[in-house]
């Protein structure tokens, strides 16, 4: 569904007219395109600590220019503060204030990035308040942003370092174009698994993160899931297309588009985690990629709720997953590192009026995965979960104009967000650049007023 | 890899089943009635390379056909290739002997893989009684080309007045036999009185075919058998609530002038249908070297023609006379056999044929056996539902038998299914495949 307001005012006169009476001016956001610079502009690293100098020797062989200090009225790419040293409070003024400098020089579609310890792994009070400040001034950052800019922040957990692999993959997700509408998140990483030796694989090209590897997208037939397929597929994954035999046709285009295999089957029969990885084995020898995509919505006020519609929700959206999981885990098929990225929804978050039934097969979501990411520890397998806000699919098109309208502009970025988008979190999270996140929910949702 | 093919002088290699695809057959006038041939064997196509994952895969030869052909389709099935997500490098085929189209195309590639002239194969067939071609009439067509052939205005209008009124009346296909002038229910309505095979014996074998492809449907058999179309995700023609009772509240509509009463309902006779259906065949190298299964192999065949023209046999028998040729040829009996698909081109058909092989004196007599071939198991004959309730596309029926077939041979994992198929002309093809 187009977004008609967002085109027209990225026209000179429709923006001079919409600057002059306040209204919205959502920009065009910067996406990933194959074969991309990460930045166009230097990178200012912000922060005097070791973890700052050791980030910015590690940035400049990725051939970036790099600055400590902004240059007078340069055009910065991206603004990198690094807080991993902060002991209380006050330390946040210097590194923060020069950051608010810095932002006044940020590009279209910039990015602002924060980097710190985990507040619940402080040494003191005093520590963990100036840790999670950061979490509270980085969000604040983020709703002042505009023209498309975005800030976030990786939180470093357990004993992880600013310069290690993990962090550094997580990093450039979140400089490029992949994470376009991944705003105010916060996504924590661990140290590199003890088991990395032991089964873990790297990116290999940077154009294929996922080459040689075998994906299962559920719901793939349309939308979101058809998208995913698309990234999974570009990345150089085999893809592996499911959706209900009544969706075969659009599902054998997807396969057909993306040169996978479709398979027809419905996500709630018992059998359906043996069947998955009968036709996996069989074709592809081991699953790599579980990407728990299918889901349906019945919405309906509590009040007027009825079996059939709380339990088909929750049936499609958790039990299924649940028990195709048993099975995967259960199974010699599924990698050493395997990966499993599962949709949750802010819905699942937040709630939303409507919606009992299908916050609680999300929120079901989002407990599952960090339950199952406490049985991966130790291993090279992740699992995580990806929450879209407002997304522009056949489902929102279905939303009353003026409502969807409202939705569109009630996050940071003032617009929805594409499948696509959700599609390269998904992606990120499959890549073994993501070995250090476990057990995480990712919004993707532009920082969206609800849910957030 | 695969291997390369050998000279025919090699031993003959399996040729292996390894799926099929069809889209779900539509009643003719139904969703499909502005599908062609080409966007129905296409979906069919698509939907096999998006179930083994065949985007840009050059295979051997792809073999189908239509009965009911447009003069446009005369390379229907290299169109079909061009337009779908196979390599515009695999070449392709026609193929046409009536409602056998499918099977033959299965048969003839089978061969092909087996003799080491081919690795893979697409065997498939399609059918629009919706779509169908309208021709102008003899008349108007003879005026017209001595039109174009006339040089002087003279001669051109001396060519305009021979055209009479009635030539502009446009020829619609049927299914009558060119040579008898009858229908085919008609044709087949001779047979059935013939055999005295009764209004109830022919309703409920329609009721069974409903009822075991509606069970084929509910425990989903057809998940890797059938990709919708045109938003259309189950045939069409399957009534799953039909009942006896309601069979035989439907009036005759062929055999009304025979002197024996009239059995042959619109129930218990296929009706005009669309659809496509598709075959992936393999040798096992090939099978084995892309990772795909291997559901069946295709054993033998055989064809046979009967004189239905002077009136010696029913139209639809020559079925009959094949089946013991290739039983022999093979040293099988019907006790070999846990699957028999024998196509329901009428309810009358089958059980004509079910009652040609069961009479001593008819097999003695027209099939030169020693005594009765033999009777046939009810509870092994066409268990997943066959055309009486899927509907009958006519070349696209021999594809959805041997794909559902194989893998019903798959499923069990062991053991034989025999194919009967009718076809117009007074022709008939049977085959046999095996599990592995």
């Amino acid at each position: 569904m187009a977004d008609t307001y967002l085109e027209l005012i990225n026209n000179p006169l429709p923006a001079r007219i919409a600057k002059s009476l306040g209204l919205p001016r959502p920009a065009v956001l910067r996406r990933h395109t194959p074969g991309e610079a990460l930045a166009d502009h230097p990178l200012l690293v912000v922060g005097s600590g070791p973890g700052a100098d050791a980030l910015a020797a590690e940035l400049l062989a990725w051939d970036l220019e790099i600055r400590r200090h902004a240059l007078p009225g340069e055009t910065l790419s991206a603004a990198i503060v690094v807080l991993d040293d902060v002991s209380a409070p006050m330390d946040l003024a210097a590194p923060m204030l020069e950051l608010g400098q810095a932002v006044r020089l940020l590009a279209a579609g910039g990015r602002v990035i924060g980097l710190f310890r985990a507040p619940g792994e402080s040494t003191g009070p005093a520590q963990a308040a100036a840790r999670q400040g950061i979490d509270g001034a980085i969000r604040s950052v983020a709703r002042e942003l505009r023209r498309g800019a975005t800030a976030n922040g990786i939180i470093l957990q357990r004993s992880a370092r600013v310069d290690e692999p993990n962090v550094l993959g997580a990093l450039r997700f979140l400089l490029s174009g992949k994470s376009a509408y991944v705003d105010g998140q916060f996504l924590p990483v661990g140290p590199a698994p003890i088991a990395s030796a032991a089964g873990s694989r790297g990116d290999g090209d940077p154009g294929r993160p996922l080459a040689g590897r075998t994906a299962l997208v559920t719901g793939a037939a349309r939308g979101i899931g058809a998208e995913i397929a698309a990234v999974l597929h570009r990345d150089g994954a085999h893809v592996v297309v499911v959706d209900v035999p009544a969706a075969g046709e659009q599902l054998a285009r997807v396969a057909n588009r993306v040169g996978g295999t479709a398979l027809q089957l419905d996500i709630t029969t018992p059998d359906a985690g043996a069947r998955l990885l009968a036709h996996v084995a069989a074709r592809y020898g081991a699953l790599d990629i579980l990407v728990h995509n299918a889901g349906i919505t019945r919405d309906k006020l509590l009040a007027n709720m009825d079996a059939a519609r709380w339990d088909s929700v929750v049936n499609v959206n958790i039990t299924s997953q649940l028990r195709i999981n048993e099975a995967v885990l259960a199974s010699e098929v599924f990698a050493p590192d395997g990966r499993i990225v599962s949709l949750a929804s802010t819905s699942g978050i937040a709630g939303n009026r409507g919606q009992s039934n299908y916050a609680a097969s999300k929120a079901g979501v989002i407990g599952m995965v960090r339950a199952t990411s406490v049985e991966f520890e130790g291993t090279a397998r992740t699992i995580n979960a990806v929450a879209p806000g407002f997304i522009e699919t056949e489902m929102t098109a279905k939303i009353p104009p003026l409502t969807r309208q409202v939705a569109r502009r009630l996050s940071s970025l003032q617009q929805g967000g594409l499948p696509v988008d959700v599609a390269e979190t998904v992606a990120f999270l499959a890549s073994g650049s993501a070995a250090g996140i476990n057990g995480q929910v990712v919004r993707v949702c532009g920082q969206n007023l609800v849910g957030a | 890899m695969p291997e390369q093919a050998s000279p025919t002088s090699a031993p003959v290699r399996q040729a292996v089943v390894i799926g099929g695809n069809r889209i779900p057959f539509a009643r003719s006038g139904g969703a499909y009635a502005y599908s062609s041939n080409q966007d129905m064997l296409i979906a069919a196509l698509d939907g096999l390379v998006a179930r083994f994952g065949l985007q840009g895969e050059r295979i051997g030869e792809v073999a189908a056909g239509a009965v009911l052909k447009h003069s446009r389709d005369f390379n229907l099935t290299r169109e079909a290739v061009l337009g779908s997500a196979l390599s515009p490098a695999t070449p392709a085929y026609d193929v046409q002997q009536a409602c056998a189209t499918g099977l033959e195309t299965v048969v003839g590639l089978a061969n092909k893989i087996k003799l080491g002239q081919i690795d893979s194969g697409i065997a498939g067939g399609v059918d629009s009684a919706s779509d169908a071609p309208i021709a102008v009439s003899e008349g108007l067509r003879r005026v017209l080309l001595d039109f174009s052939r006339a040089r002087t205005t003279q001669q051109k209008i001396r060519t305009l007045a021979g055209l009479r009124p009635k030539d502009l009346a446009p020829n619609a296909p049927t299914t009558g036999e060119p040579r008898t002038g009858l229908s085919m229910g008609e044709h087949q309505a001779l047979t059935t009185a013939a055999w005295e095979i009764s209004r109830e014996a022919q309703d409920e074998l329609a009721f069974r075919s409903h009822s075991n492809l509606a069970a084929a449907y509910e425990r989903g058999f057809f998940s890797d058998l059938v990709t919708p179309y045109r938003g259309v995700t189950k045939d069409a023609n399957l009534r799953a609530d039909t009942s006896l009772e309601k069979l035989a509240t439907l009036k005759p509509v062929f055999g009304k002038a025979l002197p024996t009463p009239a059995t042959m309902t619109a129930g218990n006779s296929t009706p005009l249908t669309d659809g496509a259906s598709v075959v992936l065949l393999g040798s096992e190298d090939y099978a084995r070297a892309h990772n795909l299964p291997m559901l069946a192999n295709v054993v033998d065949a055989e064809a046979a023609a009967v004189d239905f023209v002077n009136g010696k046999e029913g139209l639809l028998m020559a079925p009959v006379y094949a089946l013991p040729r290739l039983l022999q040829r093979n040293s099988l009996t019907l006790a070999d056999f846990d699957f028999f698909e024998i196509h329901e081109a009428f309810a009358g058909t089958v059980l004509s044929s079910l009652a040609a092989w069961e009479n001593d004196d008819f097999c003695r007599n027209q099939l030169g056996l020693e005594g009765a071939l033999g009777t046939i198991d009810r509870a092994k004959l066409n268990v997943n539902g066959s055309s009486l309730a899927a509907g009958h596309p006519f070349a696209a029926t021999g594809g959805r038998i041997v794909a559902s077939l194989a893998k019903a041979l798959s499923e069990k994992g062991s053991g034989r299914g025999l194919i009967s198929v009718c076809a117009a002309g007074g022709q008939g093809v049977v085959a046999i495949l095996e599990a592995r």
